[in-house]
Parts: C-alpha cells; structure tokens; sequence
C-alpha cells in the first residue's frame, strides 16, 4: 500500500503552479497517469522516487519516504525508475548495465530472457534500437526487485508496433513481478490494455480518478472522433476524419481552415465491419 | 650538427617535463572532486568557488607568482609548517615550483572536466542513484568513464600548460641549474645574455614539442569521440 499526500509549488510555463496531490495505491496495482504536458506528472515521479524534495507525506507498506523529519535518499527507496530516454549507462554493456543495479546473474539472466535480450547482452547501448534499449530499460529497472515501478512516458518514442509489443512485455511482467507500478502516458490503448486504474491530472490536480474502464468506455451509441478541417464553403465544410475526407452540412456552426474539431456520431446505427 | 646536438643543456627540458608531470598528476586528484561538486552543486558558493578556481587564466603570472611568494616564504603559515615538519624550503625549490604550477594551472584541469561532468545526460546520474548507488561509485563507475574526451582534454592542456609557464616559475622558482632552471626560464636567460643561436635552439625544441603534444591531443580527442 502506498499513500501519499504531497504539496509542491512549481514554476512553468504557465506560471506559479501548486502541485497537490493526494493518493492511495494498492499494492500489486497498475495506475497510468494521464493529462496535458506540464500538468505536474512527471514531477509527481520524480517526487515519489526522491529525486525532487516536497511537502507532505509518503509512505510505502508502512515505511515512511518522506516527512517532516524524514526524506529518503534516492538510493534508500527501492525503487525502479525508466526515463524517457532510456538512460542506460553508454560505458556498459547490456548486461553489465542490469548487473550494475544488483550482482545477482540468475535474476538478471532470467529478465533478459523474458525480454529477448540474451542474445543481445554483450552489445553496448549506442548499437541498439529504440525499442531494445527500451526492453534493457525495463529489465534494469526490475533488476532491485523495487517496490515502486516508475515509468515516465516510456513508449512515447516508439513506432506504434514496438509501442504494441512492449505494451505486451510490460504487462507480462508485471504479472510476474507484481510490482507497483505508476506509469505516465497520453495513449488510450495504452491505458486501456495496462492500467487498474487512471488519474487524469490537470494544472497540478487530479481531477478525475477512477477504474480504467470506468473512465474511458463510453456509451456504446456514441463515437468521438477528431477531425481536420480542410476548406469551407457557404453551406457545407470538408473534414479530414481518419483516412477519409467527408462533406458535411455546415449548419451555420463556425469554424476555421485546419482547426481540429470533435466528430460526434449518434445513434443506434454504429456499424463494425473487417477491413 | 653533431656538435651542436652536444651542446644543448636538456636539464632545462627534464625539469619542464617532470614538473608538468607531478603537476598533472596531482592536479588530477584535485580537480577530479572539485569539478564532480561543482558539477551538480546547487550552493550558493559555486560561484564563488568557480571564481576563485577561474582567477589564475585572468591574473597577470607576476601577481600570482608575487601571492605564491608570499604564501610559501619561511615567515608565513604554510611556508613555516613544511619546513618544520618537513624540512622542505618551498621557494626557490623544485617543490615550490610544483605548488605554484598547481594553483596556476588548477583552472585547466577543473574546467574541462566540469563541463565533461554538466555535459553529462543527467538521468543517467539520477539513473545510477536510483540503482542505489552513492555519490563516490556513481562519479567512477557511471559519470567518469562517460566523459574520457574531456579527461583527456584536461589532462593534456594542464601538461602543456604547465610546460608553458613563465612568469610564475621565474618568481617563485628563481633560475637555479639544476633545480628550478625550466625550460621557459633558459630560453630566457639566453636572450638575456644574447646567445641567439641556442636560444633559436631552445625555442624550435619547444615549439616542436608543443605542436606535437596538441596535435595528439587532437588525434586522440578524434578517435575517442568516435567510439
């Protein structure tokens, strides 16, 4: 069980910003934290893993991080933490780079097996694509066994099939390892296959939390797309939707040239068909 | 040609050269926790230190080398505990001389490694903390393999740097053979006493060494930012 209760000013780029955040979290749960880029999410980890000071408290299974009087040192927490680019250490191989965190060969040689990286572990990370260095990322990660599992957008650089596959490994392992994890990401799908549950921040708050399916299924006699507008004319508009481009009445509603809007379709006429 | 070989003094090349040495060598030591601090330091001292450490590349040599005399003269703290404790005159000796070439050339060996240390991607730091390691193991296993390029760097430049020094040396060390004569102070002397031709002599000697020293610098710079 991990419960937290932090207070931080910030200061982005919108300003003076307090991040409060108050959180309970089981242990064993997945939690994706969602919202818009400097909402404070990527704070939030960088608090819980100790690598940024705050008021409040944390508490991990009834051992406090961080209090008035006490605030673990980075090293103290046990905890995993994957960066959104990579940071594996350039000097060592992928082995050494898991063997660095813990000297323990059975653990580490059984992390590179479930993420097919044995043959791959004598190689150095700059000859390694994005999605390897992300599978030693998350190996290295798991190498202390950590309480806490923090993963900053770790897909986000990854082409859509990477993105798929990694999602796969990720929840493999964490089947096995029942780590705690708290993972920061944009992507429905994503959210959707890994999470128990998801927090929507906004301006330093969550401003909605809840289980994932509860928060992101919708009403099955609606559908929301994006659209891009591509010309207007007098009475209907042309928007670009997916991969195809229909005309629509306008209906006197306002909009620009190349402004994304919402597509809404009603009803109980919503269809399925294979491609 | 022969002839002219024999009669070059090399004292003054030796003496150069192993001061630069031990000057390089313990300047390393130095520097190296001096610029990992400084490095990821918040304090409100950094720039002070920064300041203090950057002086030496701004102060005319004599102003230093006049400080240094004062610092390191019979009458003084430092001065006064080496030769009780150690029997050891600092000035107008070779141990002196190593003294004032480490605070003359304490800002070429801490700012490259500095920069190579900021340069640093710093989540492989955090990366390494979070692995449970300290500051100590993180600065040799992790921070300085990741920055040879700019080791190299500083430890060449405070070599030929101190290779260099002039006016400090002069003030400091005096000019006696054998002991504090380097070459810079020969070259000088033998203008002063107006024998060109070894002068000429002294002054290609240096010249060749010094270009070949920065074209290795170059070379090796080359073949380690490539790996």
């Amino acid at each position: 069980m991990i419960r937290l209760d932090i207070k931080k000013v910030l200061f982005g780029a919108k300003g003076e910003m307090l991040l409060n955040i108050s959180l309970d979290i089981k242990r064993g749960e997945f939690l994706i934290l969602s919202g818009e880029s400097g909402s404070g999410k990527t704070t939030l980890l960088r608090i819980l893993a100790g690598l940024e000071s705050a008021e409040g408290k944390i508490e991990v299974d009834g051992e406090v991080w961080l209090d008035k009087y006490i605030s673990l040192a980075p090293q103290k927490r046990e905890i995993g933490f994957i960066f959104q680019d990579y940071a594996l250490f350039p000097n060592m191989s992928v082995e050494e780079n898991l063997l660095f965190v813990n000297r323990d060969l059975e653990l580490a040689k059984h992390l590179l097996d479930i993420t097919n990286l044995s043959s791959l572990k004598n190689r150095y990370p700059n000859s390694l694509s994005g999605g390897q260095k992300q599978r030693v990322a998350l190996a290295r990660a798991l190498m202390r066994r950590p309480k806490l599992l923090l993963m900053d957008e770790p897909l986000s650089a990854l082409d859509p099939k990477m993105r798929l596959r990694l999602q796969e490994q990720i929840l493999e392992l964490h089947r096995e390892f029942k780590t705690t994890t708290i993972m920061v990401s944009h992507d429905l799908a994503e959210i959707y296959t890994l999470s128990d549950r998801v927090a929507v921040m906004e301006f330093g708050k969550i401003i909605k939390i809840g289980y994932t399916r509860d928060i992101l299924l919708k009403d099955s006699n609606s559908l929301e797309l994006i659209g891009k507008v591509l010309s207007i004319d007098s009475r209907d508009i042309v928007i670009l939707v997916g991969r195809d481009i229909v005309k629509v009445p306008l209906n006197g509603l306002k909009f620009n040239v190349g402004e994304a809007i919402k597509v809404l379709i009603n009803g109980s006429n919503l269809k399925l068909d294979t491609l | 040609m022969f002839e002219l070989l024999r009669q070059i003094e090399w004292t003054p090349f030796l003496i150069s050269f192993k001061l630069a040495s031990i000057t390089t060598l313990i300047l390393f030591i130095i520097a190296l926790p001096l610029a990992w601090y400084l490095s990821w330091t918040k304090s409100k001292l950094k720039p002070t230190i920064e300041a203090i450490t950057a002086l030496p590349i701004v102060l005319p040599p004599s102003v230093l080398g006049f400080y240094i005399l004062i610092l390191l003269s019979s009458n003084s703290l430092i001065g006064n505990f080496f030769e009780k404790y150690f029997g050891i005159k600092l000035l107008f000796s070779f141990s002196g001389l190593v003294v004032a070439s480490i605070f003359y050339s304490l800002p070429f060996m801490v700012q490259p490694i500095q920069s190579g240390f900021e340069s640093l991607n710093r989540n492989i730091i955090e990366a390494s903390y979070l692995s449970g390691k300290g500051k100590i193991e993180t600065l040799f296993r992790v921070a300085l393999p990741n920055i040879k390029p700019s080791i190299l760097t500083a430890v060449i430049i405070t070599f030929a740097h101190t290779v260099g020094e002039f006016g400090v040396v002069l003030m400091v060390g005096g000019n006696i053979s054998n002991e504090t004569r380097v070459a810079s102070v020969a070259i000088y002397e033998l203008v002063e006493i107006m024998d060109y031709k070894m002068a000429h002599i002294y002054s290609a000697i240096m010249l060749i060494i010094s270009f070949l020293v920065l074209i290795v610098v170059y070379i090796l710079n080359k073949r380690v930012g490539l790996k």
